[in-house]
């Protein structure tokens, strides 16, 4: 059993009178894809924020490598080699892929000429280095998912958050994605991935955690989850996996 | 130096002032609170306004405050036409950019009026100018009295029109979700305008409350609008009860404070509270977190 | 070493304008000119290349000027070391606006609004303020030797005020080429990602506008020292806060050249305007505001950005060269 790289405790968080999360706890072995499931508004990509360091959780802790570091803000857990993708993409427009990608890379090279080459690395590596000299603004929606990741990768991370890095593509987009993520993981980095699309997560996670109304209520390899009365209740509503089974499904 | 006799006419004649630094202040935080950007050209619409309305009076012989019933439309009409056809525009959506299109309209109104009408001061005389009132120990001017009966029954007014018809919750809803209130088929650069338009209308009554007893040049309007973002900020961007109750206090303290520190000293006192608020709590007392 | 031959031609070009057309007229409008672009370049580096608009530029230039002149009249202080003091003056009241501010978090139109109301503070504190003249101003004695940085002739000033332009030309070219500058304009894209990838992006706005407003005051102190004479309304007025954002938006917001070409804009249309109607007050900024809302309405990357986009259909519609 790997070492726990990332064990999210008991988070909650309030919006005024909405309680986003609420207990919310699991945990990403080190060197594996987790994933991280559930309907929309379940509050996994404020679990996100939160453990990114966008959000202050009201309860609860977020302990990264034995650390407790919970409230440290952004820039001080990118540089503990936490990374993020957002689920709205978030190019830097105006400049140029290899210049997006170098502002990662600048976390470990103060030179720019040491930025800039490595950038071009990182884009090979997803598959970008045709389209290094073009803006931002000029690149698909694959393009930009891909420069998103890329960013996210040029700052050397051990733990790498995606949230819904596949949104978006079509189903060729998504099945050349999905090698370069497994990649990733078997260079020793570890992804929490949020994803709605089923097949990338039955093929790369190896843990699945269910999130809905702000807690966890399902957690297990990708299989066992898929035919879970709870999940399925879940994204189909109340009384839906019993409709199911009687209906000879499931 | 706290008895009554000095304190109470002071804490009215704050609360008058006030009342009218609240009207301007109205404007400046509907169109934020509909619009998201801060309109840079309120000072200078404002003594537009002023100038218009002390014309009004001097050529065509207007009373001030008949003369508002031409003027506000008039201002309406001009307020739409400027968000419709060059702020909106030439902003490309961005609000940046209409940060410096307001501020550069600012700087195209302010200046003009300079040159048209020279930097000097010119001031209207009314006959009911220096009539009074007593209120207590208070000696109260008239002009200024019937300025806050307006200021208070047009927020009311506005109030209600938000609240109660199709063009004020169409405003409502481009305020709180721009893309939904689109989809669900409202025009919303009309609506923009609308508000803008809103907005700049309640600059026309403020200056024909204001020049009986105020005079007119071409920075005139500055005063008040660094004033009025003062009191937009502490009331709550986007919060017409906010700026009403928040204009009203900052008319005390502005009086209060140039009761014991003097004029010019008393102006800081103004900025640094815009600056402590803008600071500390930018949402304002009343105003919704961002 | 490349990147900089066109900021050496520039300014060897304009190194002989005094050589070529000595004339006070000239001479005159091209200080001007220049001393607009230098603070133009401030307000460019935490605007153009920050994304962070401040409309209370005034506040640096201000207190630069009145910092040299006020050690210069009160205290004695030699001409070019009061210009340095200045400078760093200038500097630490940007560090700690930038840190009020920055740390509150404020952006966009509230931070502008807090620029404005600085700038507006200094004005009416230098108005009452018996050390800086109050009402009156200050006004610094005549005394035409290099030593009290006074010239005889208007050339060395000239030259001065262009190796100021050159400095800031070049600064900004290195920071374009830096990992600041790579993280100042990233977090103008896009703030959260930025901070996602390890940029610390309140210090670098607070970094960039302590910069700026270095470069700011070093246009108000040399002001101080070429008219020899300020108020408030000089010194802190909101004049000086347009223009430092009407010239690098008209030449090209956030490009090296941009505050310069823009400031020879504007100065321009300002001779133009008073040969046409005379000197009446006012007319020349219903012209300046005008142009700005035309510049961000049909052409927000200014001349910089009309020139890249010509070059772009130039080479669209040239064809290419055969290799081989």
């Amino acid at each position: 059993m790997a070492d726990a790289l990332l064990h999210v405790d008991n988070v909650s968080i309030r919006f005024g009178g909405l309680l986003a999360v609420n207990g919310a706890s699991f945990t990403a072995e080190a060197g594996r894809i987790t994933a991280l499931i559930g309907p929309n508004g379940a509050g996994k990509t404020t679990l996100f924020s939160i453990i990114s360091g966008f959000l202050r959780p009201t309860e609860g802790h977020i302990v990264y490598d034995g650390v407790d570091i919970t409230g440290e803000p952004p820039h001080r857990l990118a540089r503990r080699a936490i990374a993020r993708t957002f689920q709205i993409v978030q190019p830097f427009a105006q400049l140029t892929v290899r210049e997006n990608i170098a502002v990662g890379a600048h976390l470990a090279r103060p030179a720019r000429a040491d930025a800039l080459a490595a950038a071009g690395d990182v884009a090979r590596a997803v598959g970008l280095d045709e389209r290094l000299d073009q803006p931002a603004y000029a690149l698909t929606v694959a393009g930009r998912k891909r420069l998103e990741l890329a960013r996210a990768l040029a700052i050397e991370p051990r733990l790498l958050l995606l949230d819904e890095v596949l949104a978006g593509l079509n189903p060729s987009e998504v099945r050349d994605m999905v090698p370069v993520i497994r990649a990733i993981s078997e260079r020793g980095v570890t992804i929490v991935m949020i994803e709605h699309v089923m097949q990338a997560v039955m093929s790369l996670a190896e843990q699945v955690f269910v999130l809905s109304e702000g807690r966890v209520i399902a957690e297990g390899a990708p299989r066992a989850i898929v035919g879970d009365p709870r999940v399925v209740e879940a994204y189909l509503g109340h009384g839906a996996a019993s409709r199911m089974a009687g209906a000879g499904h499931g | 130096m706290l008895s009554p006799v000095i304190l109470f006419p002071a804490v009215l004649n704050g609360l008058m002032t006030g009342s009218v630094y609240a009207l301007v202040a109205l404007g400046l935080t509907l169109i934020y609170g509909v619009l998201h950007i801060i309109n840079f050209a309120h000072g200078a619409l404002l003594t537009a306004a002023m100038f218009a309305a002390f014309f009004c009076c001097t050529l065509l012989g207007l009373d001030p405050y008949l003369a508002a019933v031409g003027l506000t439309p008039l201002f309406f009409g001009l307020g739409y036409a400027l968000q419709r056809f060059i702020i909106g525009p030439a902003a490309h959506g961005e609000d940046r950019n209409a940060l410096l299109v307001t501020l550069g309209l600012a700087v195209v109104i302010e200046n003009a009026l300079l040159y048209a009408f020279r930097a000097d001061t010119r001031t209207l005389n009314v006959p009911y100018a220096f009539s009074v009132v007593e209120i207590g120990p208070a000696v109260v001017a008239v002009p200024r009295l019937v300025a806050f009966a307006v200021v208070i029954v047009l927020a009311l007014v506005l109030w209600l029109v938000l609240r109660a018809t199709d063009t004020g919750k169409a405003i409502r809803a481009v305020a709180s979700e721009k893309l939904g209130a689109e989809l669900s088929g409202i025009d919303v650069a009309h609506v923009y305008a609308v508000t803008f338009g809103l907005g700049t209308a309640c600059l026309a009554v403020a200056a024909c409350l204001l020049i009986p007893s105020y005079y007119v040049n071409p920075t005139a309007g500055n005063a008040f609008v660094l004033i009025a973002f003062t009191i937009v900020v502490l009331g709550g961007m986007g919060s017409i009860a906010g700026a009403l109750i928040a204009g009203l206090f900052v008319g005390v303290v502005e009086s209060l404070s140039g009761l014991y520190l003097g004029e010019s000293l008393g102006q800081i006192g103004i900025f640094v509270i815009f600056i402590l608020v803008l600071l500390l709590r930018p949402s304002g007392l009343f105003g919704e977190q961002t | 070493m490349r990147a900089f031959a066109p900021i050496a031609a520039v300014v060897a070009l304009l190194a002989l304008v005094p050589l070529i057309a000595p004339s006070n007229a000239v001479l005159n409008f091209m200080v001007a000119t220049l001393l607009i672009a230098l603070v133009g370049q401030g307000w460019n580096l935490l605007g153009g290349y920050g994304g962070q608009y401040s409309f209370g530029q005034a506040a640096f230039f201000g207190t630069g000027a009145y910092a040299t002149a006020i050690l210069q009249v009160q205290y004695g202080v030699n001409a070019w070391l009061g210009f340095l003091l200045g400078i760093a003056a200038g500097a630490a009241i940007g560090a700690v606006i930038g840190a009020l501010t920055f740390r509150a978090g404020l952006k966009g139109s509230y931070f502008a609004l807090v620029t404005l109301a600085f700038a507006e503070v200094l004005r009416i504190l230098a108005s009452v303020a018996p050390i800086t003249g109050a009402g009156v101003g200050i006004l610094i004695k005549l005394d035409l030797r290099p030593e009290a940085f006074q010239f005889q002739s208007r050339a060395p000033f000239y030259w001065i005020i262009l190796a100021f332009v050159g400095a800031s030309l070049v600064l900004i070219r290195i920071i374009e080429n830096s990992r600041f500058g790579a993280y100042l304009v990233a977090l103008r894209e896009n703030e959260d990602a930025a901070k996602a990838l390890g940029v610390d992006t309140t210090r670098v706005k607070i970094a960039a506008m302590t910069l700026s407003a270095a470069i700011t005051a070093a246009g108000g102190c040399f002001y101080a020292q070429y008219f020899l004479f300020l108020d408030a309304a000089i010194a802190y007025g909101p004049w000086v806060s347009v223009e430092a954002l009407l010239a690098p938006i008209i030449g090209g917001i956030g490009t090296v050249f941009g505050p310069l070409l823009g400031a020879l804009v504007v100065k321009t249309l300002g001779e133009l305007t008073k040969l046409v109607t005379g000197s009446a007050p006012g007319l020349d900024l219903v012209i300046y505001g005008g142009v700005l809302v035309a510049v961000v309405a049909f052409a927000p990357g200014g001349i910089a950005g009309l020139l890249s986009t010509i070059r772009a259909l130039v080479r669209r519609f040239v064809p290419e060269r055969r290799h081989g």
